[in-house]
C-alpha cells in the first residue's frame, strides 16, 4: 500500500485525539469562575419569606454544610432546576437554603409562596433578597445560582445555573463528606 | 398525544434509516437483488417519517403546546407566528431535527434522479445516505429529543431567543444547513465509487450538479449570515473569523476546490483520488462544524448550550464517519489510476493550484480555529486567535489565486498553449489597472496600495472571464449554460473582492454620543439625532431614535435605529437604520442612554457594501445555472447504458 494514501487518515487521528481531550477539559472552558470559590462566603443576612421577622445568616449557619440557592418564581430555568433540588431534598444529604430573589418583580413573594405550595418546597429555610444586594455581595449574576458552604463558612463550590441530576452527582455529592463519615 | 407520536415518528425513522444503511451497503456487496431494490423504500419511508416529526413540532410551537418543554423553552404565547414557525430551529434539538429533514429532503431527491443511475450504485449512495442519517436520528433520540415534556406544563414559554427574532435570521439557518448537509451527497458518491473500486468520468458527471447545488446553497447561507450579522449585532461588522462562521467557511473552501477538481476527473479523467479526498473533507468539515458548534469544546457567540456529553457522542460520531472515509480511501484510492498526462500551462495545471490554494487556505483557517483549543490541551494559558491572524494569511491564499483565475480561465485542457491568451490578458490587465487607479483616485481619493491592488484585480477578473465567451458571441457560436454559469460565478467573485476593497479600505466609522437637536460628522455626512421616543412591538418594547443625515446641508435620508428589549428574556437587541445610498450604506445603531438626555450610537459609512451581498448572489446563480446544463440530463439518461453491463464490486 501506497503510504500517502494512508496521511489523511493520520492526519485525523491526531486530530481526534486533540478534539477527545479538549471535550473533557470543555466543562471548564466558558464556565463563570467565581473568584469567591475556596475563599470565606462574604457575611449575609437575610429576612424570612413566610415571617421576616425571623433572619438567617452566615453566623447561624456556621459549622453545617448548605447549599445557597438563588431562585426566583419569574425565573423559568428554576423551574426547570426544582425537580432536581426536590430529589435532593428527598437524599436529605445536605440542606438546601433558598433565597427568593425579587429582582424588581412586584408580586414575588407572594408568587413564590404560592410556587413552594403547589410544587412542593425543597428548601430546609427560606429568605428573601429584595434589593439584590447580597446577591451582589455574593457574585449571584444570574439565577438559578448555587454556592456549596463547608461548615468553615468556605465557598467550596459555585453552580452558574441549572443544577441538573448529573451535575448534582459529579460537583456536589463528590465534595460532600462521606455520609456517616463525619 | 401527538408529541409522543413524533417521538414514535422519530424512533421508526431511526430503524428504517437502519435498514437503509443495511440494504444499501450490504445489498450491492453480497450481490442481493432484492435488498438493494428495498434501499429505495427505506428511503421513502424515513422521509415520511421524518417529515411527521418535523410537522409536529411545528404543530406544538404554532398552537403554544407549552407541555412540550423545546416549545416551552424556545416562544412564548406573544411570539409572531413567523417566529414559532422558525423557533423550530431556535435550539439544539430543533436545529438537529432540522438538519435530519435535510438530509432525508436530499436522500429522496437522489433517490428520484437515480432511477437512472446503475442499480447497485444508486444503492450504494442511498446506504451510505442512509449510515449518515441513522447516526444523526440515534443521537437526536439519546441526547436531545425535540419532544421530551415539560410536567406540568409551564403556564408560557421562555420565548425564542431575542437575536433570532428577526427575518434574515429566519431563513439563514435552513438555507446554510441544506448546504452543509448537501455536501453529504458528494461525500455518499465518493464512499459509493470507493466502495466499488472504480470510478470513471461519467461518475464525476453525475456527482457535479449535486456537489454544485450544495455549495450554491452554501454561499448562500453563509451570506445571509453575513448580512445578519451586520445589521443586527450592531457593531456593524459583516465578518468577525468567529469560530462558527469559520465552521461554515471551510467547507465552503473545499466545496469551491472539489467543484474545480471535478471539472477535470470529468473531462480528463485525472485528480481521481484528489477529488474523493475532497469530497471526504468537505463534508468532515461541514460535521466538524457541527461538532464545534455544538459540543462547547469553542466558545462563540452563536453556540448553543454546550454539553459535553452531546460533544462526545458527535466526536464518536466523527471518527466512524470521518475515520472509515478515510480508511476506505487508504485502501480504495490506490487502484484509482489516472494515466494521462498535462502540461505545466494547461488548464489541470492552473485547476491543481486552485486547488492547493483553496485548501491551503482552508487548512489555515482550521489551525487559527482550532489553535485556542490545541494551546488548552497542551496547558498553555487561554490564546485567542482573530483578524490580524486571519486576514494575511487569507489573503496570502487568495491574492495568488484571483491572478491564477484570470489567466487560467484561457488555459486549454491538455496543452499548455497561452500565446493566443496573451493578448486579451495584457489588454484587460492594463484596462484594469487604468481603472483601478482611475476609482481608487478619482472617486474614493486617497492613496492605498491594497486598494488599487483589489480594485484592479476585480475588473481584471471581470474583463478577463468576458473575453472568451463575448468572442464565441461575436461568432455566432452558441454558450453553454455551465459556461455562462461559470462565467457568472468567477464574476460574482471578483464583485466580491471590489467590495471587500472598498469597505475595507473607504469604511468611515465613529462612534458618537449625541442629545437631541445635536449632530456629528462622519465622512461627508452629517447625522442629526431629532429625537427618541419608546415604542411597543408584540413582545418587546423599544427606543427609536430618529436621525437625519444630511451631505453638505442637504438631507439625505432620515434613518430610525432601535434598540429593542424584549420582556420574557429581557435581552436587548439593535436594530440599525440603513439607507443604501448608491451601493453605499449610510448606517447608525443605537447604544446605550448616557444620562441626561444623551445616547451613544455607531454610525459607519460603508462604500460599495451592496456589492459584498450582490457577489455570493452572482455566484449562486452561477451554480444554479451551471446545474442545469443539458449534458447532466443526457449523463444520467446515458448512465444505465454505460454501466449496465460492469459487473459490481469490481477492482478495474
Amino acid at each position: 500500500m501506497n503510504p500517502r494514501f494512508l496521511l489523511p487518515l493520520a492526519v485525523f487521528v491526531v486530530m481526534a485525539v486533540v478534539l477527545a481531550v479538549g471535550i473533557n477539559h470543555s466543562h471548564e472552558v466558558g464556565v463563570l469562575k467565581s473568584p469567591l470559590v475556596g475563599h470565606q462566603i462574604p457575611d449575609w443576612e437575610l429576612p424570612g419569606l413566610t415571617d421576616p421577622a425571623k433572619s438567617l445568616g452566615s453566623r447561624q449557619l456556621k459549622g453545617q454544610w448548605y447549599v445557597l440557592n438563588y431562585w426566583g418564581a419569574w425565573c423559568y430555568a428554576c423551574r426547570v432546576e426544582h425537580s432536581t433540588l426536590l430529589q435532593v431534598q428527598q437524599q436529605g444529604r445536605v440542606q438546601i437554603i433558598g433565597v427568593d430573589w425579587v429582582a424588581g418583580n412586584p408580586d414575588e413573594n407572594a408568587a413564590a409562596l404560592d410556587w413552594l405550595s403547589r410544587l412542593g418546597n425543597p428548601y430546609s429555610q427560606v429568605v428573601t433578597d429584595r434589593d439584590g444586594r447580597t446577591a451582589i455581595d455574593l457574585g449571584i449574576a444570574q439565577a438559578p445560582e448555587s454556592l456549596l458552604v463547608n461548615p468553615q463558612g468556605v465557598i467550596v463550590y459555585k453552580e452558574p445555573g441549572v443544577i441538573t441530576p448529573e451535575i448534582w452527582k459529579r460537583e456536589f455529592l463528590s465534595r460532600l463528606p462521606k455520609p456517616g463519615a463525619s | 398525544m401527538l408529541p409522543e407520536l413524533g417521538h414514535f415518528a422519530l424512533v421508526l425513522a431511526l430503524l428504517l434509516a437502519g435498514l437503509q444503511a443495511f440494504f444499501g451497503i450490504l445489498g450491492p456487496a453480497l450481490g442481493r437483488d432484492r435488498w438493494v431494490a428495498a434501499t429505495t423504500c427505506a428511503v421513502a419511508g424515513q422521509f415520511v417519517m421524518v417529515a411527521t416529526a418535523v410537522g409536529i413540532l411545528v404543530y406544538s410551537f404554532v398552537n403554544f403546546d407549552f407541555s412540550v418543554l423545546y416549545v416551552a423553552e424556545n416562544s412564548n404565547s406573544a411570539l409572531p407566528l413567523m417566529y414559532r414557525v422558525a423557533a423550530l430551529w431556535g435550539a439544539h434539538e430543533g436545529s438537529l431535527l432540522l438538519w435530519i429533514f435535510l438530509l432525508s429532503v436530499w436522500t429522496l431527491a437522489v433517490a428520484i434522479v437515480a432511477r437512472n443511475l446503475p442499480e447497485r450504485f444508486a444503492a450504494r449512495v442511498l446506504g451510505v445516505l442512509g449510515f449518515l442519517s441513522f447516526g444523526f436520528l440515534l443521537f437526536t433520540l439519546a441526547t436531545s429529543d425535540p419532544f421530551r415534556r415539560l410536567i406540568p406544563a409551564a403556564t408560557d414559554g421562555r420565548d425564542l431567543n431575542p437575536l433570532l427574532q428577526d427575518p434574515g435570521l429566519a431563513v439563514h439557518p435552513p438555507v446554510l444547513y441544506t448546504g452543509y448537509v448537501g455536501l453529504a451527497v458528494a461525500f455518499a458518491f465518493a464512499c459509493a465509487a470507493m466502495l466499488e473500486g472504480r470510478m470513471d468520468p461519467l461518475w464525476a458527471r453525475w456527482t457535479r450538479p449535486w456537489t454544485t447545488a450544495a455549495w450554491a446553497f452554501l454561499t448562500c447561507g453563509i451570506t445571509l449570515g453575513s448580512w445578519w450579522s451586520y445589521y443586527t449585532l450592531g457593531w456593524g461588522g459583516y465578518w468577525e473569523w468567529d469560530p462558527v462562521e469559520n465552521a461554515s467557511f471551510m467547507p465552503w473552501l473545499v466545496a469551491t476546490a472539489l467543484i474545480h477538481s471535478l471539472a477535470v476527473t470529468e473531462k480528463r479523467g485525472l485528480f481521481k483520488s484528489w477529488t474523493l479526498l475532497l469530497a471526504i473533507l468537505a463534508f468532515s468539515l461541514s460535521l466538524l462544524g457541527t461538532f464545534l458548534v455544538r459540543s462547547g469544546v469553542l466558545v462563540s457567540v452563536h453556540s448553543f448550550a454546550a454539553d459535553p456529553s452531546r460533544g462526545r457522542f458527535i466526536l464518536a460520531f466523527l471518527g466512524i464517519v470521518i475515520g472509515g472515509a478515510l480508511a476506505l480511501y487508504a485502501w480504495r484510492a490506490p487502484l484509482l489510476k489516472s494515466n494521462a498526462g498535462f502540461d505545466l500551462l494547461s488548464r489541470e495545471s492552473f485547476l491543481l493550484f486552485n486547488n492547493i490554494l483553496l485548501v491551503v487556505a482552508a487548512a489555515t483557517v482550521l489551525g487559527g480555529t482550532l489553535a485556542p483549543l490545541i494551546a488548552d490541551t497542551l496547558g498553555q494559558t487561554a490564546l485567542s486567535v482573530g483578524a490580524p491572524y486571519f486576514r494575511p494569511t487569507f489573503l496570502l491564499a487568495m491574492i495568488p489565486l484571483m491572478v491564477l483565475m484570470t489567466v487560467g480561465v484561457h488555459a486549454n485542457w491538455k496543452r499548455g498553449r497561452l500565446e493566443a491568451a496573451y493578448r486579451p490578458l495584457l489588454v484587460t490587465l492594463v484596462v484594469s489597472a487604468v481603472l483601478g487607479v482611475a476609482v481608487v483616485f478619482g472617486v474614493f481619493g486617497g492613496r492605498h496600495a491594497l486598494a488599487i491592488t483589489g480594485m484592479a484585480l476585480g475588473c481584471w477578473i471581470i474583463l478577463s472571464s468576458l473575453v472568451d465567451p463575448v468572442d464565441r458571441l461575436r461568432r455566432h457560436l452558441s454558450l453553454s449554460r455551465a459556461v455562462i454559469g461559470m462565467t457568472l460565478a468567477h464574476i460574482g467573485i471578483a464583485v466580491a473582492v471590489i467590495a471587500l476593497t472598498g469597505v475595507e479600505s473607504y469604511t468611515a466609522e465613529r462612534d458618537i454620543a449625541l442629545a437631541p437637536g445635536e449632530s456629528a460628522h462622519v465622512g461627508d455626512y452629517d447625522f442629526k439625532l431629532t429625537g427618541t421616543q419608546p415604542i411597543e412591538g408584540d413582545n418587546y418594547s423599544a427606543i427609536r431614535a430618529t436621525v437625519i443625515v444630511s451631505r453638505g446641508g442637504e438631507p439625505i435620508t432620515t434613518l430610525y435605529p432601535e434598540s429593542r428589549n424584549f420582556w420574557v428574556q429581557q435581552q436587548t437587541r439593535k436594530v440599525a437604520g440603513i439607507y443604501n445610498l448608491h451601493g453605499t450604506d449610510l448606517f447608525i445603531a443605537l447604544g446605550d442612554d448616557l444620562g441626561a438626555g444623551h445616547w451613544s450610537f455607531r454610525a459607519q459609512i460603508r462604500p460599495l457594501i451592496t456589492l459584498l451581498w450582490l457577489g455570493p448572489l452572482f455566484m449562486a446563480l452561477g451554480g444554479a445555472l451551471a446545474l442545469s446544463d443539458r449534458r447532466y440530463r443526457l449523463a444520467r439518461a446515458a448512465a444505465g447504458e454505460a454501466l449496465a453491463g460492469a459487473a459490481p464490486g469490481e477492482a478495474h
